[in-house]
């Protein structure tokens, strides 16, 4: 009779523990798949960004035939970026784009025609908020990161997690701080 | 963040349950001196309990629209103003919410916005025309940024069924008070105890009391999410001089127009606001308020020198009020966060101008008017059903052609005109190959086609 209360509450004790063990993991897996998610919301908007410049380009090339440098340099930069393969290799091309950008846009200041033009007046604003929103998805990645990896150190979570291999995912950083100036394109 | 939101479901769900127990009672004494007796308690708590599901019900089925409905907000596509659009969009990435809320405007020349909806994946946001038009880039993001997070802390929620409980507390009582009022004498002649006076009069007390006990409740939490609502804001945005700047411009806006305020607003909307119209300075600071003092909140925002995280605005909620704000898992989650710099703004009157302009095009086509731009600057406005096909520049007689493919898709219909031929029975086709029959009795006015939707003017 004893036995059997003890092997019914060790079985319960067992069931308790695994369930709660279960729970962990998949909160883990959940918020692992919101970074994964939140990274790829980063693509998208440089993807965003990508297909906007041809579209800059040409407007800007009818008013500023000069810049044509300039111009040539966005466009390699562009390039640049879309082929770019890895992390490391687009994200130093992306803030080289950011760095052509910038320059365009100061170069744009000495047309007032071109600044005129409705057409150029949406573009800007598109560019606008293209880099708010490549700089707001970081920002939100690496929000994601901090919850994930602030759980996956704490225990008990912890040590589900390192049963698993959740390892922990690293945060978006620029790399050095030039770059971390440039992107502030101002109009 | 995701503990916090979770806390503020379990407290919304503490406050309803209150509120429901409260209606309960309500229910409960009404029904006993009804009908009397213990199944009098039974049926007046069920029947009220019934009351709110059915409120509950609509409210969650079509309470959004409704609540847009009456405040004659309508909704935009990215076209009618792209900046206030993109500003919402980098919002909804900022807070890493799932959906874009749809974006709506408000004809009201006084600075206002809120957000309503039933989840998070559904919500819409709401502006008045006033606040396109005053507020730059950066401010505009704190005020939406501030909804958004009201968005994704599920206070949007919480606030339709929390209005809907005091609603039904309201209804029950108001009724209750009222059948006294009117029966009364009829019941005191069929001779009742002094026991039965006294509940009687307890029963009166409570019913007075009880929505007030109700509105006590919800506001004290209104309060509170309006401070996390900001200080989300000014972490999604890393900037929160833009909220307080926007919150100086809205309530400065109000000083002067109290009155207009007070008369554009339903009141059943004003705790939806980001600035409660209805509740300006003064007696802001009441029990009764539902949203803090405009003026602390902005001190607050103004007082997280260089950081924009969580802890940075607790201690400046410390340092202006002395009290707490964030829950204690909220501030210790992470350290101070830096802040971003204002966006530049090169030419800030052009950039107004271009903002009135925006606005007053956007209301120009809620009116159905048609916007044909001119080489030389003027835009040219057609009302949509006008027959012209091509119309003149004022300034400099350029001539430019109607776009008549453009006029069928606008929402106003397209107005078109039959000749009457004579005054006996007769029939024309409509543009869209609709027959139409027009009565001797008709000799003129307007008919609508059943099948295209435009309206048909009829000429004698």
């Amino acid at each position: 009779m004893g036995a059997t209360v003890v092997l019914i509450g060790l079985v319960v004790v067992v069931i308790a523990f695994f369930g709660w063990a279960i729970g962990i993991y998949n909160g883990l897996v959940g918020l692992r798949n919101r970074v994964k998610n939140a990274w790829s919301q980063i693509d998208v908007q440089l993807k965003r960004r990508h297909d906007l410049i041809p579209n800059l380009v040409e407007t800007v090339k009818g008013y500023a035939s000069h810049e044509a440098g300039t111009l040539q340099a966005v466009t390699e930069a562009r390039s640049r970026a879309v082929s770019a393969d890895g992390v490391a290799e687009s994200s130093k091309a992306e803030g080289e784009l950011s760095a052509a950008l910038g320059r365009l846009m100061v170069v744009v200041e000495q047309y007032p025609d071109l600044k005129a033009n409705q057409n150029f007046l949406g573009l800007q604003e598109e560019l606008t908020t293209t880099e708010n929103r490549i700089g707001f998805s970081r920002q939100h990645y690496n929000d994601e990161v901090m919850v994930y990896n602030t759980k996956t150190e704490v225990f008990p979570a912890s040590v589900i997690a390192g049963m698993f291999n959740f390892e922990q995912a690293d945060f978006f950083e620029l790399e050095n701080e030039t770059e971390r100036e440039v992107p502030k394109v101002s109009f | 963040m995701w503990e916090q939101i979770q806390s503020n479901i379990r407290r919304s769900r503490m406050i309803i349950a209150l509120m429901a127990v409260l209606l309960t009672t309500l229910g409960a004494v009404v029904g006993t001196v009804w009908i009397g007796g213990a199944e009098g308690a039974v049926a007046g708590a069920l029947g009220a309990l019934m009351l709110w599901l059915l409120l509950w019900i609509i409210s969650l089925s079509g309470g959004d629209k409704l609540i847009l409905m009456s405040a004659r907000a309508k909704e935009i596509k990215k076209e009618d103003a792209p900046i206030l659009w993109n500003v919402v969009e980098e919002m909804t990435i900022a807070s890493g919410l799932g959906a874009m809320p749809s974006i709506h405007v408000i004809d009201n020349d006084l600075p206002n916005a809120f957000a309503t909806g039933r989840k998070p994946e559904t919500a819409s946001v709401a502006v008045t025309s006033g606040l396109l038009r005053r507020l730059n880039r950066d401010e505009l993001q704190g005020v939406i940024a501030h909804e958004i997070a009201h968005i994704k802390n599920y206070d949007i929620r919480f606030l339709t069924t929390a209005t809907v409980m005091v609603g039904a507390i309201v209804i029950v009582s108001d009724i209750f008070v009222r059948s006294l009022w009117f029966g009364g004498g009829r019941r005191r002649g069929s001779g009742r105890g002094d026991g039965q006076m006294i509940f009687l009069i307890l029963a009166l007390v409570m019913a007075v009391l009880a929505p007030l006990f109700a509105n006590l409740l919800y506001y004290s939490v209104s309060r509170k999410r309006e401070y996390l609502a900001d200080a989300s804001a000014a972490r999604y945005t890393r900037y929160p001089l833009g909220l307080a700047s926007a919150l100086r411009k809205i309530s400065g806006s109000f000083s002067g127009h109290r009155k207009a305020a007070k008369e554009s607003t339903a009141r059943a909307l004003a705790p939806m606001y980001i600035v409660n119209p209805l509740q300006l300075s003064g007696a802001s600071a009441s029990l009764m308020a539902t949203h803090p003092p405009t003026e602390k909140r902005i001190a607050v925002l103004e007082a997280m020198s260089g950081g924009a995280g969580w802890i940075d605005y607790e201690n400046a909620f410390k340092k202006v009020t002395g009290d707490d704000c964030l829950s204690a898992g909220l501030t210790g989650s992470e350290g101070s966060v830096a802040t971003r710099q204002a966006t530049a703004d090169a030419d800030a009157k052009a950039a107004k101008q271009d903002r009135a302009r925006v606005v007053t095009d956007m209301l120009d086509r809620f009116a159905g008017l048609l916007l044909i731009p001119c080489a030389c600057g003027v835009r040219i406005k057609v009302p949509s059903g006008a027959r012209h096909e091509r119309v003149s520049c004022p300034r400099c007689g350029t001539g430019h052609e109607v776009p008549r493919a453009h006029g069928e898709t606008e929402a106003a219909p397209q107005v078109l005109t039959h000749r009457r031929q004579g005054k006996d029975w007769e029939s024309f086709e409509c543009a869209c190959g609709k027959p139409h029959q027009l009565s001797p009795a008709f000799r003129a006015g307007r008919v609508s086609c059943k099948k295209c939707g435009r309206t048909i003017e009829v000429v004698a």
